[in-house]
């Protein structure tokens, strides 16, 4: 009825009511701690960081928690909170050669200097559920050894030193300052700084999909895991009072280096191109997928054929964000009923013409046939 | 953990309501041109008026008294969250009453009660572009409004009129502003259209996710698009408000049954509110008071 559309305030108090206790669930199962989260579901908080583009686990696992486990939810949670931070200034470029590595692997070399790690990977599991995760199992202390001090040579770097690969190439700005995605409004074409910090935060799935699309045919490049590392590294910023950089923290990333095909053109004899995937924390399947949507967007860069929407920047660019993307799709549950009104008008109004138009031929025909 | 629990007023940083600021100072200056802005994230989702909310946070002071409406109505949830939203990070005084407020932020309406000088109306716009269902891309678009080449909406308004005789648009319908820009009015009917026109009070269009701002400054010219021989047109309804029996107004239709007993009401609520407190009285009015 009329009045039923009335009582938003209280209907609105009450779902938040409602929210909050299932949220909680069976108050005789113990709550959630944060670091439960944090320490149990960390590729969760992985996830949810990197999206939300903000490095804190406590918030993510906080985030996690809140939102009932709904990762796009908690990623939006830590976005709305990030916004509101003031910003300081940029880091100087992240050395991932000095990577404390927990996991590096190389698909293009059988051996390599800094070995092989295979790793904490699901990789080589055997994917049966194991029954003694049902109850709180004893884990075995893992094998460690000390970690290689010091530098750990990028395959890139053993591929450029004959020539065979491009270089790191320049950011688009000219002058060494980064774009800022949340800084400035999105123009199209983008520079590739941009268009990179816009892959590292975009939603996982959307990418995957899209790199598996390349895979398939939509925009083929030939890809080669050159390498995949994750562990810690050095966050500096550079103090002008001080004139040194200090370290302000350290970060866990997952790089990959994509290796591609590339023919050449006329300026360029033929190397290999590359493809670039840097997210926060442990996400081997989006840095990988990130690479594989770089390398396709570089087409226009590259001069090849742009025939798949891998390739597309504006795309892919504008529809990776899951924030925006579930907000968008999801605002169609909020009332539409005045603009439906309309449609509904416009369409009775149709269907009488049609009507109209109808019993207009048949009276024709019938006279025709007298 | 140091989460900080207190905001600044209306939310936004400072430097953020200045960026904001200016881009609404621009599209003041380009009646009808879709100004780029860094858009936050903000604590409700994209699609729920983040664009209307920032805009509204960056020229909302403490003296200002804010009415916020969806469809119409002043009691819809989302109206209602936005209200309180700016209740408590703003403090301000809320109003229902169009003619009490000095803001009034809007999704898919125009109050029926004519604006005045000093007011402002901020629209929640979902996609800005008004080519973008005629081109997707916005390199494109921004092309095509750079060159002022706006026949293509033309041939799509055309060939409504070939298929069904008239123009099928009934909301979003595109204007041109100040004879340059043509622009999305956002999703209101095209009964709203006209109020556009000349407006006394300000009008200043919000899209988040898409991260424009754009304007109708007071007193602008606001053309509906259209052909000579097809003139634009607004709805009109059989029947007045069954409440207040308001006649020339926009009204929902409301099922009152499921053998396909209707009726029509008012979709401003303050309207209808006010029209019912001076008397005024609709076929059905008799019906509502009774239940």
């Amino acid at each position: 009825m009329y009045v039923a559309v009335k009582g938003g305030e209280t209907a609105i108090n009450n779902a938040h009511k409602l929210l909050a206790d299932r949220r909680r669930g069976d108050r005789d199962v113990a709550a959630l701690t944060l670091s439960q989260i944090k320490e149990q579901l960390s590729l969760a908080v992985d996830r949810v960081m990197a999206e939300g583009s903000l490095y804190d686990r406590d918030l993510a696992a906080l985030s996690i928690k809140q939102a009932r486990g709904d990762i796009i939810e908690a990623v939006f949670l830590l976005r709305a909170y990030r916004t509101t931070l003031p910003r300081f200034g940029y880091s100087l470029p992240v050395d991932t050669g000095e990577m404390k590595i927990e996991r590096r692997i190389s698909a293009t070399y059988k051996d390599l200097p800094g070995g092989q790690m295979l790793g904490p990977t699901f990789d080589y599991t055997h994917r049966l559920l194991d029954p003694e995760l049902v109850e709180d199992e004893a884990a075995g202390e893992p094998e460690t050894r000390e970690p290689d001090a010091g530098h750990t040579q990028r395959v890139s770097y053993i591929l450029a030193n004959e020539g065979l690969i491009e270089g790191d190439g320049k950011n688009g700005h000219g002058a060494e300052v980064p774009g800022d995605i949340t800084r400035t409004p999105t123009e199209f074409p983008m520079n590739r700084d941009e268009r990179l910090q816009s892959l590292s935060r975009g939603d996982e799935g959307f990418l995957l999909s899209l790199a598996y699309s390349t895979q398939r045919g939509y925009a083929r490049s030939h890809p080669f895991v050159g390498e995949i590392r994750i562990g810690e590294v050095d966050v500096e910023i550079e103090v002008p009072e001080l004139g040194f950089s200090v370290p302000v923290g350290r970060v866990q990333v997952t790089e990959c280096q994509m290796v591609n095909q590339f023919q050449g053109s006329a300026k360029v004899p033929p190397q290999f191109t590359r493809g670039y995937g840097l997210v926060f924390g442990q996400l081997e399947r989006k840095a990988m997928a990130m690479s594989l949507c770089d390398r396709a967007l570089r087409a226009r860069e590259l001069g090849e054929d742009i025939v798949a929407p891998a390739q597309d920047e504006e795309f892919v660019i504008a529809h990776a964000d899951n924030v925006q993307a579930t907000g968008f799709v999801e605002h169609l549950k909020l009332p539409h009923y005045v603009d439906f009104q309309a449609e509904l008008g416009i369409v009775r109004q149709m269907r009488r013409e049609y009507a109209e138009r109808n019993d207009a031929v048949s009276e024709m025909i019938k006279e025709a046939a007298e | 953990m140091n989460i900080q629990a207190d905001y600044n007023f209306a939310y936004l940083d400072e430097q953020t309501k200045r960026m904001i600021r200016r881009a609404i100072l621009k599209a003041i200056a380009i009646p009808g041109y879709q100004v780029p802005f860094s858009s936050r994230e903000m604590p409700m989702p994209y699609g729920w008026g983040t664009g209307g909310v920032q805009v509204t946070a960056s020229i909302i002071g403490p003296d200002d008294v804010l009415k916020v409406i969806d469809q119409g109505a002043d009691d819809t949830t989302n109206a209602v969250s936005i209200r309180a939203f700016f209740a408590k990070v703003a403090r301000v005084q809320t109003t229902t009453h169009t003619g009490e407020a000095t803001i009034i932020q809007t999704r898919h309406r125009i109050p029926e009660e004519q604006l005045r000088e000093g007011q402002t109306l901020v629209y929640q716009v979902p996609i800005p572009e008004p080519l973008r269902f005629l081109e997707p891309r916005e390199t494109e678009t921004r092309k095509m409004h750079a060159l002022e080449e706006y026949g293509l909406m033309h041939v799509k308004l055309y060939e409504d009129i070939a298929t069904h005789g008239h123009i099928a648009t009934t909301y979003a319908y595109p204007v041109k502003v100040e004879g340059r820009y043509v622009m999305d009015p956002s999703p209101t009917p095209k009964f709203d259209n006209p109020k556009m026109h000349m407006s006394e009070a300000l009008q200043l269009f919000g899209a988040g996710r898409e991260k424009r701002i754009y304007a109708i400054p007071p007193f602008t010219d606001v053309v509906s698009l259209d052909f000579d021989d097809h003139p634009f047109e607004v709805q009109k309804f059989d029947k007045p408000c069954a409440i207040c029996g308001a006649e020339a107004v926009y009204l929902d239709e409301v099922i009152l049954d499921d053998r396909g007993k209707r009726m029509f009401v008012c979709s401003d609520t303050d309207n209808c509110e006010s029209r019912q407190a001076a008397g005024h009285r609709g076929e059905l009015s008799g019906m509502e008071a009774a239940q």
